[in-house]
């Protein structure tokens, strides 16, 4: 295959990836946009392969290598767990930031990729390698933390070092000086040094950012990885100049990064200062310093109860949060749906942009328990319907639903957009106990008159609700 | 021990209501009281003395030597005669304008919770709000009365003998018996039209089905604790004339419009009811205080001019058995605050405010009228700064201050101006390529529904696998002569980076296809 052939191939390619990504504005046309990016992946990888860049030597290295690698994200695939998808996510990541970092050192070491190059080029070659391995490193090391995280092996709470913005600043320095270092240096040998120095603060600082970040901040966390690993594809692309990686490499960096943003959003807080640290850490202590204290009775209702209010409904709006996913109520969740539907009654989703550990996490899950699609909305979409709902329904949710953050300036989640489920005639939060949410906020839709709590595992509490209701 | 409520027949002429029905004597009980009813008491709202007993009640000839005493109306004097000390009395008794019965009550050393003197704007008194409760029936009761005495539908028809235009209804004061008019003719189908000195309430009328009309004049008619206050000399013209103006177009105009502890104001003059069109209704339910129109007569439907005027004071006790009900769960309800420890004895505590406020007698002393409560009803309007809307998905933010685009716009030049000098030819037309797919990559996104979140980050990772091409072109590229190359080293590294990316690149788009397989309508 010639050089202009497999150029033109790799235009076709991100023609078919931009059509993939633009496949998933609406759920009919995703299936069809996911197939034009497995196509564009063939198509690119074909190219390369039979291009000019490689020779017949490299066959057998090649389809070994794809050939382990397929074997094992198949079978990874099939196997997981729809609520295990963030970490799975997360471990991908991982695998991109990795293979970015091997492939700058292999440049690095190979005279035939730099052999030839003088002055500029050669230096902003070797600034391209270094930035490559840079962001393939933290997002690495970022990605693995993530990964523990969020599969539990490492616990979720914040870990915040003394002095900590002071040690990434020192990285950042020696980052910098290694820098200067590494393409100065004249030889092979004295630019590994530099090299080696950076790659290994940018894992630490890979593992210390995320040690950093609490369990709900990870859909930040978790899109602003995957915005990393398309920009280590992008940085990979310019040191070998070669424009497919970059086009892809930006958008998926772009992706990731519009993911971060649409989830700092939701949360009302700026980017950096997820990044910097969770909540009640930096702005002196949360609960105390909201203004209305939020003080009154509980009502506690039993599952036979809520049974009868679901049933008397005309219109209930489930709200689900990462209480659901943990304790895998989602299929019980569809059940309780399709009976009530069976019945009349309209029963609807509401889905706040980061309930869950990932953005979109809920959505999955119900689509996993097979609640359709159309009954599922967003934030924006179903706020304004509550006032004329029966029964609002909060699954394992709490900061996402907290009226302190539209009643109360001084709460430290004030201004962040919230499901208004105590508009709604009744509403029922189900909860294991009293605790507050991630932010540390108490909450006062507890409070309200007409808010009920149907305390214990999600679970089994939706389990006697739906034999109640069945009964 | 359990003590006793007794629920007496009412004595007033003309009241059909009960102050218990059964449903709500089961729960007193549960409550752990014991129930008399006066025989005979619900046969007026349709409740026989054995719906009360299948409820559990007793059905007694004389209920007043019971330990509390629910009733609807004040007792009449004969009847305060037969209360005895320590009794508790709850009842609607209007201490303002009842002196003597006050100090009558007061001599036989009882204590009276007048449900009347709630104190509204506390929000945990909403659910014992007999006040509200009645003034809903009211207004509800107030159009059918209307449509009673009206020779035309409500709702405009097209009926194969002709057209009906719709009737037209102007409501004056929206207060809860003003939103239960407006909601219930716009239920039988009229244009309703509505005005309030009190702006703020625009919203419910239009959440009714009903159009506001304002009165063109600036002024705030909030006297606070929820009710309207006296408005100025210039506002009183503005208003006069938008009802003149009203009065000649609607055919049914229904006045609620109260002052507390002032008569009622004059909003409809005798002139005003003669330019209205014949066979039209004036409902007015300030009867009580005098009523909102010149002509009407307290308790009477009259017509003049040829418009009938309907003054009914006792709106409420003609839905007896729907208004019973409802000031029954309100009882119950203050039951339930007196009674917390559910053993069936009342604690009227006065440290809290709301029973509090209802106490207007306790034991013997008069406690009317209550302190000012302790923490100040909210203002108008919260002093606190609003809180910023939540902007929408996709919605456009706030354009940027000139200054900070500025400053980014400048940043930018001298990056782009640094890079223009230095960098190499080849460099600038990838980092080109690079820009234009950030763009593409951000035009993309925006457009992907946020219910495809998971999938865009998986279906993303899996493209991001195209960096194996780097790879690929390491592991056997061709080689011109006399470069000497680590061979080793650098296919061991690449073949890794593929085998890990293969993973990725195989897993991602198979675990994507399979997400994207559930979502089903």
């Amino acid at each position: 295959m010639s050089a202009t052939l497999s150029t033109v191939a790799y235009v076709g390619a991100t023609i078919l990836f931009i059509l993939s990504l633009g496949g998933l504005s609406n759920p009919e046309t995703s299936r069809r946009g996911n197939l034009y990016g497995m196509i564009g992946m063939t198509i690119a990888v074909l190219a390369t392969v039979l291009g000019p860049q490689v020779t017949k030597g490299g066959y057998a290295w090649i389809v070994g290598a794809l050939a382990v690698g397929a074997v094992i994200g198949i079978f990874a695939a099939r196997t997981v767990k729809m609520t295990q998808m963030p970490e799975l996510v997360a471990l991908m990541h991982s695998l991109v930031g990795l293979a970015a970092v091997l492939i700058g050192y292999a440049n690095y070491i190979d005279p035939a990729a730099t052999g030839h190059l003088q002055g500029a080029e050669k230096t902003i070659h070797e600034l391209e390698i270094y930035v490559g391995v840079l962001i393939g490193a933290i997002t690495f090391s970022g990605s693995l933390i993530a990964f523990g995280k969020l599969s539990a092996k490492i616990g979720g709470k914040p870990m915040l070092l003394p002095a900590r913005h002071w040690l990434n600043l020192a990285g950042l320095l020696v980052v910098l000086y290694c820098g200067y270092w590494f393409i100065h240096s004249a030889t092979l040998d004295e630019g590994m040094k530099p090299l080696a120095i950076m790659t290994l603060i940018a894992l630490l600082f890979g593992v210390h950012m995320v040690m950093a970040i609490g369990g709900a901040d990870m859909p930040v966390v978790v899109s602003m990885l995957n915005s990393y690993s398309g920009w280590a594809a992008a940085a990979t692309g310019f040191m070998l100049s070669n424009d497919l990686l970059i086009v892809t490499g930006a958008l998926v960096g772009s992706s990731g990064a519009i993911l971060s943003y649409i989830m700092c959003r939701a949360m009302n807080r700026n980017f950096l200062s997820v990044i910097a640290g969770g909540f009640g850490t930096e702005g002196g202590k949360p609960a105390a310093a909201g203004g209305a204290q939020a003080a009154g009775e509980v009502t506690p209702i039993s599952a036979t109860e809520t049974a009868e209010l679901l049933r008397n409904a005309s219109s209930v709006i489930i709200v689900p949060g990462y209480g659901m996913a943990v304790a895998q109520a989602q299929h019980t969740v569809f059940e309780i749906t399709t009976f009530l539907r069976q019945k009349g009654v309209s029963v609807r989703f509401g889905i706040h942009p980061v309930a869950g550990r990932m953005p979109g996490h809920m959505n999955v899950l119900l689509a996993e328990a097979k609640v359709p699609y159309d009954i599922v909305l967003e934030m924006d979409e179903i706020n304004a319907d509550f006032p004329n709902t029966d029964v609002a329904m909060v699954i394992g949710a709490n900061d996402i639903v907290n009226p302190a953050a539209q009643e109360d300036p001084a709460s430290p989640i004030a201004g962040m957009p919230v499901l208004e489920v105590w508009k709604a005639k009744t509403s029922i939060v189900m909860k294991r106990s009293m605790a507050s949410g991630y932010a540390g906020v108490d909450n006062p839709l507890f409070y309200k008159d007409n808010n009920r709590m149907l305390f214990g595992d999600a679970k089994k509490m939706l389990d006697e609700v739906l034999v109640a209701l069945k009964a | 021990m359990a003590q006793r409520i007794a629920v007496p027949r009412e004595t007033a002429a003309g009241e059909k209501r009960v102050a218990t029905v059964p449903e709500v004597v089961e729960k007193l009980i549960k409550l752990g009281f014991r129930v008399a009813v006066q025989s005979g008491a619900g046969d007026a709202a349709n409740f026989s003395d054995d719906a009360y007993r299948a409820a559990g009640a007793e059905i007694v000839s004389d209920p007043w030597d019971a330990d509390i005493i629910f009733k609807v109306r004040a007792p009449g004097a004969d009847e305060v005669g037969r209360m005895r000390e320590g009794q508790v009395l709850v009842a609607f008794v209007w201490p303002a304008q009842n002196p003597e019965l006050m100090q009558s009550l007061a001599s036989r050393k009882v204590t009276v919770l007048a449900i009347d003197s709630l104190p509204r704007t506390l929000s945990r008194a909403q659910k014992m709000d007999a006040l509200t409760s009645m003034a809903g029936v009211s207004g509800y009761r107030a159009v059918i009365e209307a449509a009673n005495a009206f020779g035309r539908f409500f709702s405009g028809q097209v009926t194969a003998a002709g057209k009906v235009p719709p009737a037209k209804v102007f409501v004056a004061g929206a207060g809860v018996a003003g939103l239960a008019a407006i909601g219930t003719a716009v239920g039988l189908g009229a244009i309703v039209r509505a005005n309030d000195t009190r702006a703020e309430v625009a919203d419910q009328v239009k959440s009714l089905g009903g159009e506001f009309v304002r009165v063109d004049y600036e002024e705030e008619g909030s006297g606070g604790g929820g009710y309207a206050k006296v408005m100025s000399e210039g506002f009183q013209k503005a208003q006069r004339e938008m009802y003149a103006k009203q009065a000649r177009e609607v055919d049914i105009i229904i006045t609620t419009a109260l002052i507390p502890g002032k008569p009622a104001p004059k909003l409809i003059t005798a002139e005003m009811v003669k330019s209205m069109k014949p066979g039209s209704v004036i409902v007015d339910m300030a009867g009580e205080q005098g009523g909102n129109c010149e002509l009407t007569e307290p308790g009477q439907a009259v017509v003049r001019h040829g418009v009938t005027i309907i003054g009914y004071t006792d709106l409420a006790s003609r839905l007896a058995k729907q208004s019973s009900t409802l000031y029954a769960n309100n009882l119950f309800r203050l039951a339930e605050e007196l009674c917390k420890k559910k053993d069936g004895v009342v604690d009227v505590n006065m440290e809290d405010e709301a029973i509090r406020g209802l106490t207007v007698i306790k034991e013997g002393k008069i406690t009317w009228p209550p302190p000012p409560p302790k923490v100040a009803a909210p203002a108008a309007k919260p002093a606190a700064k609003p809180i910023p809307a939540p902007k929408g998905h996709g919605a456009a933010s706030e354009p940027a201050s000139a200054r900070s685009i500025a400053i980014v716009f400048l940043i930018g030049a001298v990056l782009f101006w640094f890079m223009g000098a230095y960098a190499p030819a080849a460099f600038i037309g990838h980092f080109t390529v690079f820009v234009l797919a950030c763009f593409v990559g951000y035009m993309v996104i925006w457009n992907v529904t946020p219910a495809l979140h998971t999938p865009l980050m998986s279906v993303t990772n899996a493209i991001s696998s195209i960096i194996a091409i780097g790879a690929l072109v390491q592991v056997a590229p061709p080689i011109g002569d006399g470069i000497a190359r680590p061979a080793g080293w650098i296919i061991g590294l690449a073949v890794l980076s593929i085998a890990l990316v293969a993973i990725n690149m195989f897993g991602g788009f198979a675990v994507t296809q399979r997400m994207l397989q559930m979502f089903r309508k």
